[in-house]
């Protein structure tokens, strides 16, 4: 990425609804998926809404490749046909008069195509995402899944440069969401714009965002490369967030995978779904000993304990060594095993206890 | 289908309840059976045929078409004002607008003798620029239909508006579609169920408005004598013939309760 790249997005939003004072910076460069996550109520999808132009803004700006659509110091206020930003709403708002075809060819029409263009494009775009067969669907025929893609493949078709994805996955189970994120990795393969992803799902954020920016109270309390925010959160919010260890790593055999960079091998209970792998597990579930264990754990190491941080229910442990995670321990462990910078420390996560997902 | 739980629950209810509401039934049905027991059975085919009825029909079922095209014409952009706006006078205008369900019809028809008349505010200028005249005319009972109806399309198309929402209009914003397509292919497919209930409410109304029309369009043969002045005329002359009128009227009333039974005869 050259230094003299213009961000697609390029936001600072500030209004406020309700008793929430929102003010929010965000840059999204190209190809690049921004997440933004934050509890409920932090102003998230108020945000989204003030990019896509549903809702004016108090102060502040957003530019979009450079060109400011909105700007209330000198009057500016682009109208939502006139920025090129996709959304995909929470509750996928597909029009429930017009079949799957018709919905994606919509917004093409709206641009200006013939009636059987857009809808012979709406079918390609139907294709790409597997529901070639689903064309004549109506919405409320739709699983949700289907209605997901078909959202997508409409927001898609007008070639946006920002897309918004207001919590995608919000209506799976968690059972659905992996195979939903895999999907959507793909469906976005081909998308050089920038995306901007708002989930309460930390896995959406790990497995797809390459940066993450927390939105806590309207405000952004943290923002970085999502390793960064992973290995340092700085909020009670951040910490809970992230309370999952994320590594890298590829498929050595069907059980074993070799973490990148440190090369040490971790072993899975159930096989790994792809050659490259996020491996996830809870910082609670990992173990740490004054001794080696013995017994049934199947990953064990040597460590070093990096920082010690945390409060009088909860300390947060941060381990150096072959495998980076952070293990979650009570303040009494930290006093009997005497974890403070620097210690020597055995670390065990069980197989059970890590979960795979493709990269 | 019955509903045993429901039947089993009705079943508790006090002993005068019951009574009262059987006085209701009998209250709503006793003038209909009133109706049917003096109709002339045997020269019914006969009285359809008198020009009186056949003449009356036709008008009437034209001018309460005429009168719903009318409303549909400018109640339903009234409407979306109404539920999408945010003028300063919105609550003011909803007043306006359900005036006329609530003024009294002939004085409806006289303010509009006053508006549209030979010499009225509106109708004076307009008499002498193009020669047009309203009152006493078909296109009067037209008028005076659509303002005593209006506010039936305008309520029921508002609340179909309010109904379904922003939310795929905002679908459509992002997508590129400017207002009008958002209104011609998301906005307006929404409320179609409540542009139908309202248009016929609408012409149920107009079917049967008496007091405006007479006002403002009197009561000529052929021109502006619609049902009711004709069956009010009939019955003053003792004849057999209003009652007819009467029950063609109800048959037309109850033809039109069909499109509205999902919403109001469930089962």
């Amino acid at each position: 990425m050259s230094a003299a790249a213009v961000p697609v997005l390029d936001a600072r939003v500030g209004l406020t609804v309700g008793a929430l004072a929102v003010d929010a910076t965000l840059r999204a460069d190209p190809g690049e998926v921004l997440a933004l996550v934050g509890p409920n109520g932090a102003g998230k999808t108020t945000v989204l809404r003030a990019i896509a132009g549903l809702a004016g803004l108090a102060h502040g700006h957003v530019r979009l490749d450079g060109a400011v659509v909105a700007d209330p110091a000198a009057g500016v206020h682009a109208p939502p046909q006139a920025r090129r930003v996709g959304v995909v709403f929470q509750d996928r708002r597909l029009f429930p008069a017009l079949d799957a075809r018709d919905n994606v060819a919509f917004g093409l029409q709206a641009r200006g195509r013939s009636r059987a263009d857009a809808r012979a494009e709406a079918e390609r775009w139907l294709s790409r995402f597997g529901l070639g067969a689903r064309a004549d669907a109506r919405p409320h025929e739709l699983s949700g899944g289907e209605a997901q893609a078909v959202a997508l493949a409409r927001a898609l078709a007008v070639e946006p440069r920002l897309l918004l994805l207001d919590e995608p996955f919000s209506a799976l189970d968690v059972q659905r969401r992996s195979e939903a994120r895999a999907a959507l990795l793909a469906q976005l393969a081909d998308f050089d714009g920038a995306v901007v992803l708002v989930t309460h799902d930390p896995l959406d954020a790990l497995v797809l965002a390459e940066r993450i920016v927390i939105l806590e109270g309207g405000r952004v309390t943290q923002e970085g490369a999502t390793v960064e925010v992973v290995a340092r959160p700085r909020s009670r919010y951040a910490a809970d967030l992230v309370g999952v260890n994320l590594l890298v790593g590829a498929r050595i055999d069907a059980h074993r995978a070799a973490v990148e960079g440190t090369g040490a091998v971790l072993t899975v209970a159930e096989p790994l779904p792809a050659d490259d792998v996020v491996l996830t597990c809870r910082a609670q579930a990992v173990a740490l000993f004054a001794e080696r264990p013995v017994g049934s754990p199947r990953n064990v190491w040597a460590a070093t304990v990096g920082a010690v941080e945390g409060d009088r229910d909860r300390v947060r442990v941060r381990l150096d060594g072959p495998v980076p995670v952070t293990a979650e321990v009570t303040p009494a462990a930290v006093a009997e095993l005497g974890l403070r910078p620097g210690a020597p420390v055995w670390a065990a996560i069980k197989a059970a206890e890590l979960a795979a997902t493709p990269r | 289908m019955s509903r045993p739980s429901r039947a089993r629950a009705g079943s508790h209810a006090p002993l005068p309840l019951w009574a009262l509401a059987v006085v209701g039934v009998c209250f709503l049905a006793l003038p209909l059976v009133a109706l049917l027991q003096r109709a002339p059975w045997r020269g019914l085919g006969d009285h359809l045929r008198e020009p009186v009825v056949t003449e009356a029909l036709r008008l009437s079922l034209v001018t309460a078409t005429g009168a719903t095209v009318l409303c549909l014409l400018v109640g339903v952009p009234l409407a979306w004002v109404l539920a999408r706006s945010s003028l300063p006078g919105l609550p003011l205008l909803r007043a306006l607008v359900t005036l006329p369900m609530v003024l009294p019809p002939v004085v409806g028809g006289a303010a509009l003798l006053y508006a549209l008349g030979r010499r009225g505010l509106v109708g004076g200028p307009l008499h002498d620029a193009t020669g047009l005249l309203l009152p006493y005319s078909a296109w009067g009972v037209v008028v005076a239909n659509a303002f005593v109806a209006l506010p039936f399309v305008v309520l029921s198309v508002e609340a179909g508006l309010r109904t379904v929402g922003t939310d795929h209009e905002e679908a459509a914003a992002t997508l590129g579609a400017d207002g009008w397509l958002v209104l011609r292919r998301v906005t307006l497919p929404a409320v179609v169920p409540s542009v139908a209930t309202g248009a016929v409410l609408a012409w149920a109304r107009a079917l049967g408005e008496f007091g405006a029309s007479v006002t403002f369009a009197g009561n000529l043969e052929g021109r502006t004598r619609t049902m009711p002045l004709a069956i009010y005329l009939e019955l003053q002359s003792g004849r057999e013939t209003a009652i007819v009128l009467s029950l063609v009227l109800v048959a037309v009333s109850l033809l039109v309760l069909v499109p509205l039974r999902d919403r109001w005869l469930p089962g």
